[in-house]
């Protein structure tokens, strides 16, 4: 495992610097740069512009300068469009706010989830079962940009209990909304998940095995049941961890949280070329971690699995 | 000196008083004196000489003051300056700056504060995106320092001593004055700068001279400016707190504005009347400085059919702007058969023919001229219109569509991403072309130098009479006569089909007053400002 932990590091280095070098092509390769605005900018100025940001040398150095700036001193460089700040400075400023809300959404997600899909699973086509998916499906069918204002229009407009947007670290009154909004979608796929494999399992030989041998049913579900019926669901939370810690347009957009979702699109729109590669970097990156996370679960879970 | 008694300045003593705000008789005020107002997205730069947004000028107006403010009528009061005088020649300004204007940290507002901003802002070394506004001021050697042939220090403005600032310019330019309150030309302190680089603006570090203070600013989320007891007129500020508030989303801001989280928001388009109605003392609608047309390509890649100046009367006729102001947009915008804004100061409108027609009478006269060129809904003009994403553009193209396609022309909506639409639009790449262009001042010139030859002009127009004239209005007594002049020039030539003048439409609470509802630059003091109670 050591060993697979090793090699996998070290495949992760030329994969992000593949990533690094198409996706700063693709950005060059797209009409209009960071200074294209509805007003010309004079050509003497957008020269100096160019001047000042190194976007007036070839392609390679450029990407050459900007490996070796983040390789020697963890820089991302300035970012084009907010000139007083730097890519280091907003991903520092919008990453921990979009960290926060995803992580909460991820633990309601995979809590409510695995729960519900479970539960529905071993009463399957009681009440429980009809109200586990019924639910489910209720949130399955409210994507985060339905239910983002739905929530608004309750919580801020009619009752008044919560605030329309914004973000305080300090006051979990502004967490609440954008958590819920996220994580419902997520927790109905997980719900949905679950319930399936969890179906697949409890029919499974070594379940009615466990059963002939006269275990009580609650620990032929948590011993025998629950770990095998958690594989595919653990396949789904990589990706979708990444997804929800690295940012929503929907919920930074609904709630003006200043997260790094909205970023990641403006800078796509703005042709912020640095503050792009930036968040594409750090995309990347906790993509590769969590899926090597991903299969160390797998391995843990299922002794079976070898690398 | 006999240079000095040549030139025989004459003193402009500006009649407006300087004071901040006086409470209406019966205005009783609230206990809590903050605004609210709603930003659609992040503020980029809280520096005077980068900001390019009009997000951002609005900002900058409250934390710095430059020599000349805005009253709510849009006329220039007296900011930092107090007075100044003209040379006989037009070309040397001379400022007196007040001894009282402070910095936040209690140094003076001197005139070289100013003379480093104006430098900051067209030296290569800033890359500021607005250095062309120095130029466009016609400031002595602007021009060759953003070139980089002469050195900062030897821009046109001196410090005579503390407070006289003395600018120089290289032609009459009688829109200067109007160009002080725009942010690029604001002071900055040259020791803030200096001490922390690209930080300077971070909140804590920011010193600055306007009648608030940034005290917080999280990207995309909020930015809150607390009373400058340093600034000179502070006793007679009473707001005490702005913070503007960060919403992406116009119908999510409705519902804050509803529950009492912004005092001022920009209404979604199409919602004016309903909010009008069920909201008569909070919804407004006040004339902006912009207009919106559709551009047409002139230039040698432009479609030949399009050099016919009937093809484009055509176009320009057939199209029933009522129905795209009455039934689209319904805020209060005006249909426009000219290029200037028609609120814009000194402005007089001139008649045009289009103008005074009927709408029938318009769509006859359309006809009748594609018929003339060949062109029927049997065998119709193939055109292409680009526009940039957005649901009211696309509105108003489909219109465009609809009215065009019976007089015989067949529009293909080319919808694009923003930069990719300017990038095309720049390079003369596009047959139509969705434009609209915002005034840098409060005068007609703002719009009408767009379409000269030398011009932004992205369709390429090129009248050497056009450009003949508005060279004519920079020393006339009533460049008026110019203007209106230059407006028939492009009423007959339509490098462009001008379809609407802006209008804000806007939901304000009604305890706050002191808004500048009559200035069509729409910039706005909280200086001048305050919440009643309620």
């Amino acid at each position: 495992m050591f060993g697979f932990i090793l090699r996998r590091l070290a495949v992760a280095i030329p994969t992000l610097l593949l990533l690094i070098v198409f996706s700063f092509m693709l950005m060059h390769a797209a009409p209009g740069g960071p200074f294209t605005q509805e007003r010309e900018v004079p050509a003497q100025v957008l020269a100096n512009l160019q001047e000042k940001y190194g976007l007036d040398d070839p392609l390679w150095k450029q990407i050459v300068d900007y490996v070796w700036g983040i390789v020697r001193h963890f820089d991302f460089g300035p970012s084009f469009v907010y000139p007083d700040r730097t890519v280091n400075e907003i991903i520092a400023a919008g990453f921990p706010v979009t960290l926060t809300y995803g992580l909460l959404s991820f633990i309601l997600a995979v809590v409510v989830g695995v729960s519900l899909g479970a539960a529905a699973a071993i009463r399957q086509n009681t009440w429980l079962d009809y109200l586990a998916v019924g639910i489910s499906i209720g949130a399955q069918v409210l994507p985060n940009f339905v239910m983002a204002p739905i929530l608004v229009l309750i919580f801020t407009l009619s009752l008044g209990w919560l605030p329309g947007g914004g973000w305080n670290f300090n006051d979990p009154l502004y967490w609440i909304m954008p958590v819920i909004a996220l994580g419902t979608s997520y927790m109905a796929s997980i719900a949905r998940i679950t319930r399936s494999s969890m179906l697949e399992v409890l029919s499974s030989n070594h379940i009615r095995t466990a059963r002939a041998k006269g275990l009580p049913e609650g620990r032929v579900i948590r011993k025998h049941a629950l770990k095998p019926a958690l594989l595919p669901v653990i396949s789904y939370l990589g990706p979708a961890f990444v997804s929800m810690i690295t940012g929503s347009v929907v919920i930074d957009m609904y709630f003006s949280t200043g997260g790094i979702g909205k970023s990641f699109v403006d800078s796509a729109l703005n042709r912020d070329y640095a503050v792009m590669m930036g968040v594409t970097i750090l995309v990347g990156a906790l993509t590769i971690l969590f899926s090597l996370i991903v299969d160390i679960l797998y391995a843990w879970i299922d002794p079976k699995i070898r690398y | 000196m006999k240079k000095l008694l040549m030139t025989s300045a004459f003193a402009l003593i500006l009649s407006a008083p300087a004071i901040a705000v006086t409470v209406a008789d019966g205005d009783e005020l609230a206990e809590n004196q903050e605004y609210r107002f709603w930003l659609l997205d992040a503020i980029k730069t809280t520096d005077p000489q980068k900001n390019t947004d009009v997000e951002g000028s609005d900002i900058l107006r409250q934390i710095f003051e430059g020599l000349m403010n805005e009253d709510g009528t849009g006329a220039m009061v007296p900011g930092v300056a107090t007075d100044y005088t003209v040379s006989d020649d037009g070309l040397t300004y001379t400022f007196n700056l007040r001894p009282e204007a402070k910095w936040s940290n209690g140094a003076p507002v001197t005139a070289a504060d100013f003379v480093y901003g104006w430098q900051r802002a067209a030296d290569p070394a800033t890359a500021s995106q607005y250095a062309w506004f120095i130029e466009l001021m016609n400031v002595v050697n602007a021009s060759e320092i953003v070139a980089g042939d002469v050195p900062p220090d030897q821009l046109g403005a001196t410090a005579i001593d503390d407070n006289t600032l003395e600018v120089k310019l290289t032609k009459p330019t009688p829109y200067f004055v109007k160009m002080l309150s725009h942010p690029t030309t604001f002071p900055v302190l040259k020791s803030v700068v200096e001490e922390h680089g690209d930080n300077w603006t971070e909140p804590g570090n920011l010193v600055s001279n306007g009648a608030f203070v940034l005290t917080s600013h999280n990207l995309g989320v909020d930015i809150t400016m607390e009373k400058n007891p340093e600034y000179w007129d502070a006793d007679n500020v009473i707001m005490e707190k702005l913070t503007g508030i960060t919403v992406n989303d116009q119908n999510i801001a409705l519902t804050r504005y509803e529950a009492g989280e912004l005092d001022r928001m920009d209404i979604p388009a199409g919602q004016y009347p309903r909010l009008k109605e069920e909201r008569p003392d909070e919804a407004i609608s006040i004339p902006y400085s912009c207009s919106y047309t559709y551009l047409i390509n002139m230039s040698d890649k432009g479609r030949e059919e399009l050099k016919d100046p009937n093809i484009r009367r055509a176009l320009a006729l057939g199209l029933n702007r009522d129905i795209i102001v009455d039934q689209v947009l319904q805020g209060g915008q005006r249909p426009s058969y000219n290029w200037t804004q028609w609120a814009i100061e000194g402005f007089e409108m001139p008649e045009i023919e289009m103008a005074g027609m009927t709408q029938e009478d318009r769509t006859a006269e359309a006809k009748r001229l594609l018929e003339e060129a060949g062109y029927t809904p049997d065998n119709p003009l193939e055109l292409t219109l680009n526009y940039n994403t957005s649901e009211d553009h696309k509105k108003i193209a489909v219109v465009a569509q609809q009215l065009w396609k019976p007089l015989g022309v067949n529009l293909t909506l080319n919808n694009m991403e923003w930069k990719v639409h300017t990038d095309r639009m720049q390079n003369q790449d596009f047959e139509l072309a969705r434009y609209a262009w915002c005034a840098d001042y409060n005068e007609a010139s703002t719009f009408l130098d767009y379409f000269r030859s030398t011009g932004s002009n992205y369709g390429e127009f090129n009248n050497a009479e056009y450009d003949a004239l508005l060279d004519e209005a920079v020393t006339s007594d009533n460049p008026n006569e110019q203007y209106t002049a230059a407006e028939q020039i492009l009423a007959a030539e339509l490098p462009l089909i001008p379809i609407y003048h802006y209008a804000n439409v806007d939901l304000i609470k009604p305890y706050v007053k002191g808004v500048a509802l009559e200035n069509v630059m729409n910039s706005w003091y909280g200086k001048d400002m305050y919440i009643t109670a309620h």
